[in-house]
Formats: structure tokens, C-alpha cells, sequence
């Protein structure tokens, strides 16, 4: 038999017992759609998260104190060395306080960053209106202060807030500017957070000292002049910080890159996809199972039939050919449905918001067809039992058969 | 023991023990038989003669625990699985007493079936010549629930000749039929005979069937106890077909 009409008896033989079949085809649909869905969603998140950290700028480095080790402000104006460290464009310090911010009746919690002027363009931020932290309002630890959207927003509702004034810490501040609204939730977003200068930050905000007298800094934001260099840049900053920190052995910081999160984190995520993968390949594995159960009780009842077929001289290989073309139908038809399915749920779903969580969806063309290719497959394994048995028959026995 | 050409089926001191569990029983104790082209053969005996196990090893079903079977010129005494399916298939036609039509398949795609396994095209013309051949034209389409049991046999039989076989082997083929089917049945094997020149085994307990046979073979305890040769009663032709 050619395969073309091979496959032709097996949807014949299909349609002969078209509720067992839909039946049979619905395990492998839902197991399809559950792994492209599933790794759709891995995918968005992914997606979403390493936009987010991509959105922070991969030229940057971050340098932080490990141990007993302290940064300073003093650490941060040595890296901009044209000489130690040519790569370095910019250093922007910061210290990070958590304070309760009130204006007029409306108060709110937010991050209290302390930076320098730097700051600005090593973070990507945009100014909505009002100006950013220069470098005299460093100088002469002024309290004044730029707000994130959402702050604004919470403290001045839909007013300008420039030229206002908020109490942190009993202490009043002028609103000197207004960052762009960043939108999105996720972590590391300055729309909840306002920026003050660092050293007033320090003085009156945070509790360390340091034995020098010189400003302490929680991190150390390092723009790199080429992402090409970024390893290089990694090494020059750290050769100038142990020459200052006079360190001989262990250093007392560390210099983490942009880049080497997102990676990290990739890997972490990338783990999470084919583990949605994973268990969502069990519903495909019972559908799977399904299969073989409708396989091998269609055999029995059809045991006439083989001795019929064999008797007009089909051979063991016509007979298996027919069941594992029937399995293989039933699970590539189921595949088929299922990444349509599996293709129309991960657009329903994109963006759609459960309990807290939004659903980010990426669907990809690997998705469907290494489901398809699964189910393919699954379909030719537990096919192949009950084809197996089904070519075994005896002529004669399974022409007796009642 | 010269292979003739006029002869189709040759059984040489033909045996056949079956094992059931530990006891071995002796179907056919050496059975020597020679049927020629053309003959029309009927094999009879009651139940346990060995009768079936006969029409096995003839329609290659089965093989013989020893002795010869030449068929049509080739030895097929012991021959693989599949060997034995592509003999049947060009040289057996089968014709059961329970029609054994495949139910989901049109009266064409039944009568098709020995052509998907074999080589060679034109498969919808040439069954439906076969179909022709037992008047059944304008039937081909329909599914064997939708005809009358003599129908559904002149399918089987149309079925069994679409591969122009050697033998028709025909296994109580008027054993669920009525007399006037029976008749009908009858008609066309005995025409197909002597028309066509086709060799024709009948399997039957029924003495009226045997004696439309020209050759009457009896067998008893897995030997042949009689062979004899006779007039055959030839079928009136039917009304209708």
C-alpha cells in the first residue's frame, strides 16, 4: 500500500468510531496547547524581565562593597581615570535610603536615592519637567529633590510638582524636577522611588559613617565607554579600587556587569521555560497513553478485520503500517490542533491580568514545532505496541475470532 | 513426483499435528491429493476429518508439519509468514460462509482490497469488473449492511476473483444462505468454472452442494477416504441476479 493510501484507510478507520477517536485526539490537544501556552508564557517573562534590565543600560557596571569594605565618594571620582581607567566614561554613586515622604495631607513611602549629577544619563532617565541634581546642590548638601511619576502623582495628584515642597524626615525639601513615567510594574523601576543629592542623602538620611570622614556609598553605577570593553573595564576598576583600598588579597567589593545579570539570568529563566515544558509534556505523555488504550482496544475489536486483511495477503508490515498510521494521524491531527490552540491562547492571554500577575506571552514557531514533533512522536511510540500485536495475529485464529 | 503443468495443486503425504497443551493431535495423517486446472472440486466430511485444516494448508493459511504442497507450480510447503501473504494474495481466492466483507468499506473498496496488497493500477476498473462479473454493477457503492446476504456473497466472490487466482477456495460458501440464494451462489461458481475455466475448491458438509461438483473428495480421521469423480448437476440459471 502507498503511503498516501495508507493514511487514507487510516482516517477512514478513524471516522468509523468518531467519538473514541475526538476523544483520543482531545489528550493530545490539550497536552499540545499546554506546552506551547506554558512556554509561551516562560518566554514572555523572560522577555519582560531582561527588557526591563536592557532598559537600564548594558554599558554599565555596578560596583558594591563586600565584607567589611567600604565605597566611597572618593572611590567613585578615582574611577573616572583617564589614566588608571581609560574605559570608564562616568561613575555615578549612590546611597539608597527607604523614608516616609508628606506633602500638605497626602504622604507615602518611597526610595530615597541620593545621587550626583551623573546619575542621570548613567540610568537612562528622563526628566518630565523641572531640572535634575547638579553638582553645587552636591556640593552644598541641598535639600532638594526629584521625584519619581508615581510619587508625584501620590503627593500632588495631577499638579506640576515643581517648585512644591516635601517633608522627609521632618525636613523640607524642594521639588526641583519630575522623572518621565517609566510605566510597567516589576522591580528597579524609578517611578516609586524620589532622587536627592548624595551627600545630603548621606547626612541626613543614613546611619554610616565612615572612619575617614568621607561619604560612604551603598553602590557605585560605572558607564563604560564601549560595551566592547566592558571586561576590560571590569579589570581597570578594579585595579584602581584595591590600589586605594590598599588590598593585597581578598578584595573588599565587587564589580558586577549589566551584562553578566542578564545572562545569569537568562540561564535561570531559560531553565523556568523548559520546565514549564516539562510538565506540561506529562499532559502530552497521558495523552499519549490515551492513544495507545484506544490503539490496543481497536485492535480486539478488530481482530476479524486483520485476519480478513491478512488472508487477502496482507503482509505483517501492511498490518502495522495501518495502526501506526492510525496513531500517528490521531496524534499529528491532535498536534495540529493543539499549536493552533496553543497559538490562539498565547495571543488571548498576552497582557491579560491575573490576581497581580500580567501575563507576558511570546509564541514561538520552535514552540510548535517541537510540540508537534513530540506529539509526532509520542503518537509512533505507543502506537507501535498495539500495531505490533495487532501484525502478530494468526490468519487463522483471527478469522475465528467472535 | 514430476511437477505437471495441468496440475495446481499438488499434496505429497501432507501431515499436520496440532499441540494442544500435552496432547498432540494428528489433523491430517498423510493426505496425498492432485487437483487440475479447471477441476471443481468439493472436499467433504463431518466435523474433526481434517476438512478445515485441508482448506487451511491449500489457502496457504497454514503450513503442513511435513510433507509437499506445490502450488501452482511453486513449493509453498514451508514458507515465512510474509511469503505465505504475497501466495495468497496472487494465487489463493477466499471465499468464507460468514462473507467476511470488511462493514465500514463500499461493495468496490471490499472487492479492492486484494489489489491494495499486491502490485499494479487501474485497481477502481478492475473490481469493478469483478463486481460486473457477479451482476452486481449497480451495487458498487453500497456498504455490505445494504445488501441481501447472497449479495454480500457475490461480493466475496467477486472479491476473491478480482486477482484472477489460481484456486477459488471456497469455505461453506452457501452455509448462511437460503435456498434460493444458495442457488444463486451456486450458478455463478459452477459458470465461473465453465466459462472462465477457473479451478474451484468447495468446503461443504452439504451433500446437495458437493453434488454440483465434478469431483467429490471425502475425508475422514485426516486421511482421504474417498475420491470419486461424477457427473456434476448443473445449476438452472436464476431468474434473477
Amino acid at each position: 500500500m502507498s503511503l498516501l493510501q495508507t493514511i487514507n484507510t487510516a482516517i477512514i478507520s478513524l471516522a468509523a468510531n468518531k467519538l473514541r477517536a475526538g476523544l483520543a485526539l482531545l489528550g493530545i490537544v490539550i497536552g499540545v496547547t499546554a506546552v506551547i501556552t506554558l512556554m509561551s508564557i516562560g518566554r514572555g517573562t523572560t522577555e519582560q524581565i531582561t527588557g526591563i534590565i536592557q532598559g537600564l543600560g548594558t554599558n554599565l557596571l555596578f560596583v558594591q562593597p563586600e565584607g567589611e569594605g567600604q565605597l566611597t565618594l572618593g572611590d567613585a571620582d578615582a574611577l573616572v581615570d583617564p589614566v588608571y581607567a581609560p574605559s570608564v566614561l562616568a561613575s555615578a554613586p549612590e546611597v539608597r535610603a527607604f523614608a516616609t515622604l508628606v506633602a500638605g495631607r497626602d504622604n507615602t513611602n518611597a526610595q530615597v536615592v541620593g545621587v550626583t549629577p551623573e546619575y542621570l544619563a548613567a540610568r537612562n532617565l528622563d526628566l518630565a519637567s523641572g531640572m535634575f541634581i547638579m553638582s553645587p546642590h552636591v556640593d552644598n548638601r541641598d535639600e532638594v529633590i526629584v521625584l519619581g511619576a508615581n510619587v508625584a502623582e501620590q503627593l500632588f495628584q495631577n499638579r506640576d510638582p515643581v517648585g512644591e515642597y516635601v517633608r522627609v524626615n521632618a525636613r523640607r525639601y524642594r521639588v526641583i524636577g519630575l522623572l518621565e513615567s517609566q510605566g510597567g510594574g516589576g522591580f528597579g523601576t524609578f517611578d516609586t522611588q524620589v532622587l536627592i543629592p548624595i551627600t545630603t542623602a548621606y547626612y541626613r538620611l543614613s546611619g554610616e559613617r565612615t572612619l575617614t570622614g568621607d561619604v560612604a556609598v551603598s553602590l557605585i553605577n560605572v558607564q563604560v565607554r564601549d560595551l566592547d570593553d566592558i571586561d576590560q573595564s571590569i579589570e581597570e576598576a578594579s585595579g584602581v579600587l584595591r590600589l586605594r583600598h590598599r588590598i593585597t588579597e581578598e578584595d573588599d567589593f565587587t564589580v558586577i556587569s549589566q551584562q553578566s545579570t542578564i545572562e545569569t539570568l537568562e540561564e535561570t529563566t531559560n531553565t523556568l521555560v523548559v520546565f514549564l515544558g516539562i510538565i506540561a509534556g506529562i499532559s502530552l505523555l497521558v495523552g499519549g497513553i490515551g492513544i495507545m488504550n484506544i490503539m490496543l482496544v481497536s485492535v480486539t475489536e478488530r481482530t476479524r478485520e486483520i485476519g480478513i486483511r491478512k488472508a487477502m495477503g496482507a503482509k505483517r508490515r501492511d498490518i502495522l503500517l495501518q495502526f501506526v498510521a492510525e496513531a500517528t494521524v490521531l496524534s499529528i491531527g491532535g498536534g495540529l490542533l493543539g499549536a493552533g490552540l496553543g497559538f490562539w491562547m498565547t495571543n488571548a492571554i498576552d497582557g491579560r491580568t491575573l490576581g497581580t500577575q500580567t501575563f507576558n506571552t511570546s509564541f514561538s514557531n520552535e514552540f510548535a514545532a517541537l510540540a508537534l514533533i513530540v506529539s509526532a512522536g509520542i503518537g509512533l511510540f505507543f502506537g507501535i505496541y498495539p500495531a505490533v500485536r495487532a501484525s502478530r495475529l494468526h490468519p487463522i485464529d483471527a478469522l475465528r475470532y467472535e | 513426483m514430476t511437477e505437471n503443468q495441468d496440475n495446481v495443486i499438488e499434496l505429497h503425504d501432507v501431515t499436520k499435528v496440532y499441540r494442544m497443551g500435552e496432547i498432540e493431535v494428528n489433523a491430517l495423517a498423510g493426505v496425498s491429493l492432485t487437483i487440475r486446472r479447471g477441476e471443481l472440486t468439493a472436499i467433504m466430511g463431518p466435523s474433526g476429518s481434517g476438512k478445515s485444516t485441508i482448506m487451511n494448508i491449500i489457502g496457504c493459511l497454514d503450513v503442513p508439519t511435513s510433507g509437499k504442497y506445490i502450488l501452482d507450480g511453486e513449493d509453498v510447503g514451508m514458507l515465512s509468514d510474509d511469503r505465505l501473504a504475497g501466495i495468497r494474495n496472487r494465487k489463493v481466492g477466499f471465499v468464507f460462509q460468514t462473507y467476511n466483507l470488511l462493514p465500514r468499506l463500499s461493495a468496490l473498496t471490499n472487492v479492492e482490497l486484494p489489489l491494495q496488497y499486491g502490485k499494479g493500477g487501474g485497481r477502481k476498473d478492475r473490481s469493478f469488473e469483478a463486481l460486473s462479473k457477479v451482476g452486481l454493477a449497480d451495487r458498487v457503492h453500497h456498504k455490505p449492511v445494504e445488501l441481501s446476504g447472497g449479495q454480500q456473497q457475490r461480493v466475496g466472490i467477486a472479491r476473491a476473483l478480482v486477482k484472477d487466482p489460481a484456486i477459488l477456495l471456497a469455505d461453506e460458501p452457501t452455509g448462511n444462505l437460503d435456498t434460493a440464494s444458495s442457488q444463486e451462489i451456486m450458478w455463478i461458481i459452477q459458470e465461473l468454472n465453465r466459462q472462465s475455466g477457473i479451478t474451484v475448491v468447495i468446503v461443504t458438509h452439504e451433500h446437495d452442494i458437493a453434488a454440483h461438483a465434478a469431483r467429490v473428495v471425502t475425508m475422514l480421521d485426516g486421511k482421504v477416504l474417498d475420491d470419486t469423480r461424477q457427473e456434476p448437476v448443473l445449476v438452472p440459471e436464476p431468474g434473477i441476479i
